[in-house]
């Protein structure tokens, strides 16, 4: 087809950029303004705060992210971080100066999201004051020549020019749109709702970062293990550890008291993925403070934490208590209790020590203290040839508790912290049998009378325990309302639609009335095409098109227009060309 | 020792036999969308606008002069050039729509079978065999489910079948409301394929109980949206590498060239719509998605704030989930910044979308994190 018909240029006149501007988004300035310091400044300024800037930290935030997730974050664990850096001596240090095992905390990554949050501010604020003004004053008044808008519709009418566009005033109404009748025109606008939702979307994006700072400054988290039938005070003595925040320390520990009755585990115990975790279940009781009066019973389980006061606790881990009874020689009970074992594998093959402290005097009769190390196997095999005594289904189908023992100084006396799950054999001598170590498997029930007159230990049973994480967070509630309201925003910025719409009718010198629409909306909207027609349609039962003689062009304005005749504002441009032609523009002049 | 809920094994092996059976009719379609392109090359390249304009005069004709009330409305292209919308209303008949005819310059092909009418049926052909593979496929999924009393989305098999569903589902969706998009069914059932033909290969896992960390409502709210994203943010996808193509073709065919880009074969891209109906079909396809993608997100972080007591840890499923938030976020600003629309905006979707795919493939089969499930 030939170009030649339609020439409608992009944007309009340059006296109606008011009309193009559909966004309150910043315009692109070129170069620095003025001279001197302040120029310098308000140049760098409107570039940190234009489109163009944040769409390139935009890209950089997500750039920045990646290293993150391939190299192991102090933050998550720092026990992979320190593997990490063992096997990879050469180039650990350079990464530790670019600071690549705290990504995320890391001044590069923060310096781009501070800037892009400068930058939202930078623009946020001037376009919400814009747009309360926008809202303030009427739809910006219709352009000079409508026909050169990029979606018009044209044609010629019998009926009064005034009431022609008193009737689209009113149908615009009817339509929900801002309309205002001034000047021989009608100036109207509809999806206000999109800038609001544009706006608030931006705007909540501060909420959420306001509730990651909180968080960061106020939170604590403390670690607590317990076997069946223990119970602690929430307080840093009585934990197994804690870090805090400058707001959040051992003193502001919220104050409760935690017990575990009992634990329920299930596993799979078929199929290729025999031995998966199915359920774990601890059901616990406590109470808020101080009041004891208040006991509660509760149940916490991996998706289900306990809230009690200001902290949430969670279920985060599980094993084997096995329960044993020492003697000494003279069978007096030197040692009677459970001893959590921790896991080692999915099957949970446990390893864990008893240290009797208090044994009194051993067969030489010197002071003398013991220790037993060992594993426990909640399903052990029939034979440890080859493997090792390794359980094979972390289930307690068949459990075992497997022996050493030792005797001489555990170094408890020393005041030294000491590892309750490690055994120091330094001042410490392993029991014989026959030259071999001793060694014991045990069932539960089963005794095992020790060499050398040392006594005897009974494997009594065994009970579970259940780690918890203890999590004061707070600023979650501001995380998630501006969560929320981001997704409000978003759809209202996506799925609403701003437009306007400008309908101008003109009685013409020769008798008869020009009606001219056109609509404006941003490219990806094809609907304002569809919108003006059903609006045009609508008109016509006030302003019925009439037959033109010369119908052969049809509105095409880029006939060169008459030099604008008439300046006086909102006086239309005689229309040139006929329009109100049943054939589409560019139809007739296919091949 | 208590044994977890059990699994009812003839079910889960019905399952395997349905989605197998469905990888063979989704087969079969794509032979038959092969065969409709094949032959639609042999007929004539019909120039759409040129056959509405005949209708639409026609339809003038026979309302003849009852037709009072009738709009053109011109449309002044990006490219420049304009196209045109015609409404017309019957008087007596209240404002009933006849017609909306549209003319263009840059018109949308005729779509895969031309105008031939072997191609048509073979596309036809196609789409019936792809609404049969359907149905097989969405059996497999509820016979899973219901082998083990579950949302059938608890690991990686499980949410590529679900998320293969969900992408063949949107395309027929879309086609029962009467748009034309049959030329979407060859790269959506070859997507759907290949998603399956590696669901069943390297990512298989036997129908089974979830580990407890998944027993969570937010397990159907947040996985089954992020497998709806996931379909759409493929088609979306689809429409831009179509863009960037029919672009590349318009722009050769102004230039004087007569081939599409690579040496393909002219008579395809004519067949497919026009470059800018694919940028927007891309642009809005993604533009929805954002918002169910945000969410998507939200609901994952308040799940982990309820599993493991933070609800952001930077976790590699999480930093990826950001990642392509970022970029996606950052392809829509590009369509709001002056400069940056058509092609760069284009190449920044594609980026976004390998994002996606890393996050969906890639974290967890290379990286290890939380979001390690049974099997894989
Ligand atoms: C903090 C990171 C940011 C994110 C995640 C973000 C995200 C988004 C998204 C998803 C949209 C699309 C909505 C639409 O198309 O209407 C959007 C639009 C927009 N953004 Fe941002 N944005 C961010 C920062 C900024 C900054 C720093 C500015 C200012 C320079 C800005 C200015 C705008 C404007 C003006 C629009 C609307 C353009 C229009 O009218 O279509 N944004 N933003």
């Amino acid at each position: 087809m030939s170009k030649t018909t339609t020439e409608t240029e992009l944007p309009p006149a340059p006296d109606d950029t008011a009309a193009e501007r559909l966004s309150t988004a910043p315009v692109e300035s070129d170069g620095p303004v003025g001279i001197g310091m302040f120029g310098w400044a308000r140049w760098m300024w409107r570039q940190l705060t234009s489109m163009r800037v944040a769409l390139i930290l935009l890209f950089l935030l997500s750039l920045a992210a990646i290293p993150g997730s391939l190299i192991p974050q102090n933050g998550q664990n720092q026990f992979k971080v320190q593997t990490w850096k063992a096997q990879h001596t050469t180039v650990a240090p350079i990464y530790e100066k670019l600071q690549l095992f705290d990504v995320y905390s890391s001044v590069w990554f923060s310096a781009i999201y501070i800037l892009l949050f400068i930058s939202l501010a930078g623009c946020i604020v001037p376009r919400t004051w814009q747009f309360v003004g926008v809202l303030r004053s009427q739809p910006p008044a219709a352009p000079r020549n409508l026909t050169r808008m990029p979606v018009h519709a044209a044609w010629r009418t019998s009926a009064d020019a005034d009431a022609v566009n008193a009737a689209a005033h009113g149908l615009l109404r009817k339509r929900g749109f801002r309309a205002n009748l001034s000047g021989g025109a009608v100036a109207a606008e509809k999806g206000y709702l999109r800038e609001v939702g544009n706006l608030l979307f931006h705007l909540s994006l501060f909420a959420l970062l306001g509730g990651f700072a909180w968080a960061s400054l106020a939170s604590g988290t403390g670690g607590k293990l317990m076997v069946e039938g223990e119970g602690y005070s929430n307080t840093i003595t009585q934990l197994d550890d804690f870090t805090g925040t400058r707001f959040y320390n051992n003193q502001d520990l919220d104050p409760f008291y935690l017990k575990l009755d009992d634990f329920t585990s299930k596993f799979q115990n078929k199929g290729d993925q025999i031995g998966a975790a199915r359920q774990f279940t601890a059901n616990v009781e406590y109470y808020a403070g101080s009041d004891e009066t208040k006991l509660k019973k509760g149940t916490i389980e991996v998706n289900h934490p306990l809230e009690i006061g200001g902290s949430k606790v969670y279920l985060i881990g599980h094993g084997y208590a096995p329960v044993v009874t020492v003697r000494n020689g003279k069978g007096d009970v030197v040692y009677s209790g459970a001893v959590p074992f921790l896991p080692q594998d999915g099957n949970l093959t446990s390893t864990g020590v008893v240290k009797v402290s208090d044994y009194g005097t051993g067969p030489d009769g010197t002071k003398t203290q013991m220790g037993f190390s060992g594993f426990f196997l909640p399903t052990a095999p029939l034979s440890f040839e080859g493997t090792g005594p390794v359980s094979l289904f972390p289930g307690d189908a068949a459990p075992e508790l497997v022996l050493n023992a030792f005797a001489g100084d555990l170094g408890t006396d020393s005041g030294l912290p000491q590892n309750v799950y490690q055994l120091n054999t330094r001042k410490l001598t392993q029991l014989t049998q026959d030259g071999q170590p001793a060694k014991a498997r045990l069932k539960p029930g089963q005794g095992w009378t020790l060499p050398d007159g040392y006594g005897s230990v009974t494997f009594e049973g065994y009970k579970q325990w259940a780690s918890f994480n203890v999590s004061h967070r707070p600023g979650n509630a501001i995380a998630l309302t501006g969560a929320v309201l981001a997704i409000l925003g978003l759809i209202g910025s996506l799925f609403i639609q701003r437009r306007r719409i400008w309908v101008r009718a003109v009685a013409l010198p020769g008798g008869g009335t020009q009606v001219e629409l056109a609509g404006l909306a941003r490219s990806e909207s094809a609907k304002i095409a569809e919108e003006l027609a059903e609006l045009a349609v609508d008109l016509q039962d006030d302003a019925p098109a009439v037959e033109d003689e010369d119908d052969t062009a049809p509105e095409a304005p880029d006939a060169p227009e008459a030099p604008d005749a008439s300046e006086e504002t909102g006086a239309p441009t005689a229309p040139k060309t006929s329009s109100g032609s049943a054939v589409p523009a560019d139809q007739n002049s296919k091949e | 020792m208590q044994l977890a809920a059990a699994v009812d094994p003839q079910l889960a092996d019905l399952s395997n036999k349905l989605i197998y059976s469905a990888m063979v009719v989704y087969t079969l379609a794509m032979f038959a969308h092969m065969i409709e392109w094949t032959f639609g090359s042999k007929g004539a390249v019909a120039v759409r606008s040129k056959e509405q304009s005949g209708t639409l005069a026609e339809t003038v004709a026979t309302a003849g002069k009852k037709a009072t009330k009738q709009v053109t409305v011109t449309v002044a292209r990006s490219g420049g050039g304009t196209a045109t919308l015609t409404r017309t209303a019957v008087a007596g008949e209240g404002t009933t729509v006849v017609t909306t005819g549209r003319g263009t310059d840059e018109e949308d092909g005729p779509g895969a079978a031309g105008t031939n009418e072997k191609a048509d049926l073979a596309g036809r052909i196609a789409v019936s065999l792809t609404v049969l593979g359907l149905l097989l496929h969405g059996g497999g999924i509820v016979t899973r489910g219901l082998s083990v009393s579950r949302w059938p989305w608890g690991n990686m098999y499980e949410f590529s079948c679900a998320f293969a569903f969900a992408m063949i589902a949107a395309y027929l969706v879309l086609l029962a409301a009467k748009k034309k998009v049959r030329w979407l069914g060859l790269p959506v059932v070859l997507a759907a394929l290949l998603t399956l033909g590696i669901a069943t290969t390297v990512l298989y896992t036997d129908s089974e109980q979830l580990v407890p960390a998944l027993h969570s409502p937010w397990l159907a709210i947040h996985v089954s949206t992020a497998i709806f994203c996931g379909g759409a943010f493929y088609a979306a996808f689809i429409a831009t590498l179509l863009y960037l193509g029919k672009d590349s073709f318009e722009k050769r065919i102004a230039a004087g060239l007569t081939t599409g880009p690579l040496g393909t074969s002219a008579s395809i891209w004519r067949r497919l719509p026009a470059a800018s109906t694919f940028d927007k079909l891309s642009y809005r396809i993604n533009a929805l998605v954002f918002p169910l993608w945000t969410f998507t997100i939200i609901a994952g972080a308040i799940w982990a704030e309820a599993a493991w007591g933070k609800y952001w840890e930077w976790d590699p499923k999480e930093t990826w989930s950001f990642i392509t938030w970022v970029a996606y976020a950052c392809y829509l600003h590009a369509r709001a910044t002056a400069g940056w629309k058509g092609r760069k905006a284009a190449y920044l979707a594609l980026a976004a979308f390998a994002c996606w795919l890393f996050n969906y493939y890639g974290v967890n089969i290379f990286v290890t994190g939380k979001h390690s499930y049974a099997g894989i």
